[in-house]
């Protein structure tokens, strides 16, 4: 299945956040490793949207989009830091 | 892909205040102010976006298509101009059997209308340098690496944008492209990149033909590789700062050969399109 990258997160997070989150790091809680949302790796379908971790492929999130809402699936992230600047 | 395993370390503050500097994305309708073909395969399409905040070199948007149905279907295209103003430019190629490029490349005409939603993305965006700009409190903490465009198609529009922000900018960042693509006719932006390249020289240009070479090119038209990678981009032991920019499979294997040559994956910034 091809994929993108989490730039194309950029969109659809911003129903969720007031910010840009693809700058913001995240901690896969699979591995550990801590990396940019922008660079997870991106897998859509009609089902809605996977992101998984570019070190070990665990899912980090998941979106489901419809006409009426937006839902949003963080579980594979045990933390995520913004900076201000 | 080993970029990914990178620890995060602080940001250089020249990337915080460019982060700091993208506007608030929300939901536009864009007047498509005039289309043109850009090369055999793909348009240019230039919109009229009422209440655009401006975007950062790099950034992108949303375009998002409503069928008389209500079916709706959404795709995301990087901008090639940047700085305040309301206008965007866009270039998009044509998948023949795509649901939504061929309807941009093919069907949009002057007058129509599009939802977008944007700017979007702070992380592949390049801004001058605040230094530069003249704010002197920016002198300590600027960023002086060079800086390695590398672009496979349609690529590269984000990387256009930002060569072309450099120049207006006259930001002494020593820039170079590396831009694969398929012919000379494929070359997006081609007059632009050829004056950037050319009189200013603000931009080192490198092109790779992977099916059609000009006439007398010395070498016959191939796909990059590694070895052409290595010629062509700044060396890494001049820790460039390098965007990369394709589709998914193009930006792949030319982000895995360059940590191979000994780049920092922390310094390599990657945009994947799709494909393969
Ligand atoms: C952040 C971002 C910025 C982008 N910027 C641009 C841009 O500036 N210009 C531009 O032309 N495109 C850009 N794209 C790609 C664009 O979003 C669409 O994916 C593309 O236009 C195809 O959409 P479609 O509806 O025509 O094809 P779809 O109906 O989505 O797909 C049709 C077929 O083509 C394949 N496919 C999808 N994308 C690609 C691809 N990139 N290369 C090869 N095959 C593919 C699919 O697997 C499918 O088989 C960008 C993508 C992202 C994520
Ligand atoms: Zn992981």
């Amino acid at each position: 299945m091809q994929h993108v990258d989490g730039n194309a997160l950029a969109g659809p997070l911003a129903e969720f956040f007031s910010f840009d989150m693809t700058t913001a790091t995240a901690r896969c809680n699979g591995c550990g490793a801590i990396g940019e949302l922008a660079r997870a790796m991106v897998y859509r379908s009609g089902a809605g949207t996977v992101v998984r971790c570019s070190a070990c492929d665990h899912v980090l999130a998941t979106l489901v989009e419809t006409a009426d809402r937006a839902w949003i699936g963080l579980s594979g992230i045990s933390a995520i830091e913004v900076r201000r600047g | 892909m080993s970029e990914a395993t990178a620890q995060t370390t602080a940001p250089a503050a020249a990337s915080a205040a460019a982060v700091l500097a993208v506007p608030r994305s929300g939901w536009h309708v864009a007047t498509v102010a005039s289309t043109r073909r850009e090369t055999p395969n793909a348009a240019r399409i230039e919109l009229e976006v009422d209440g655009w905040p401006g975007n950062a070199a790099g950034q992108h948007l949303d375009v998002r298509l409503t069928a008389p149905d209500g079916y709706t279907a959404t795709r995301s295209y990087s901008i090639a101009s940047s700085g305040t103003g309301t206008h965007v430019t866009l270039a998009v190629d044509k998948l023949p059997d795509g649901e939504v490029s061929p309807y941009l490349v093919d069907e949009v005409r002057a007058g129509d209308m599009l939802e977008v939603h944007g700017p979007l993305g702070a992380f592949f965006v390049w801004a001058p340098d605040a230094a530069a700009a003249g704010d002197p409190a920016a002198d300590a903490t600027r960023d002086t690496r060079p800086v390695q465009l590398i672009a496979g198609g349609s690529g590269v529009v984000p990387l256009f944008a930002m060569a072309a922000a450099h120049d207006a900018a006259e930001d002494p960042t020593p820039f170079r492209l590396l831009y694969s693509v398929r012919s000379p006719d494929d070359v997006y932006f081609a007059d632009a990149l050829r004056r950037l390249a050319a009189a200013s020289a603000s931009l080192q240009l490198d092109l790779v033909y992977t099916r059609r070479a000009p006439e007398g090119w010395p070498s016959p038209p191939a796909r990059i590789t590694r070895d052409v990678l290595e010629a062509a981009v700044i060396p890494a032991a001049e820790r460039p700062r390098v965007f990369v920019c394709g589709s998914t499979g193009f930006v792949e294997r030319v982000a895995d050969w360059l940590v191979e040559l000994g780049h920092d994956a922390r310094s390599i910034r990657t945009e994947r399109y799709g494909g393969t």
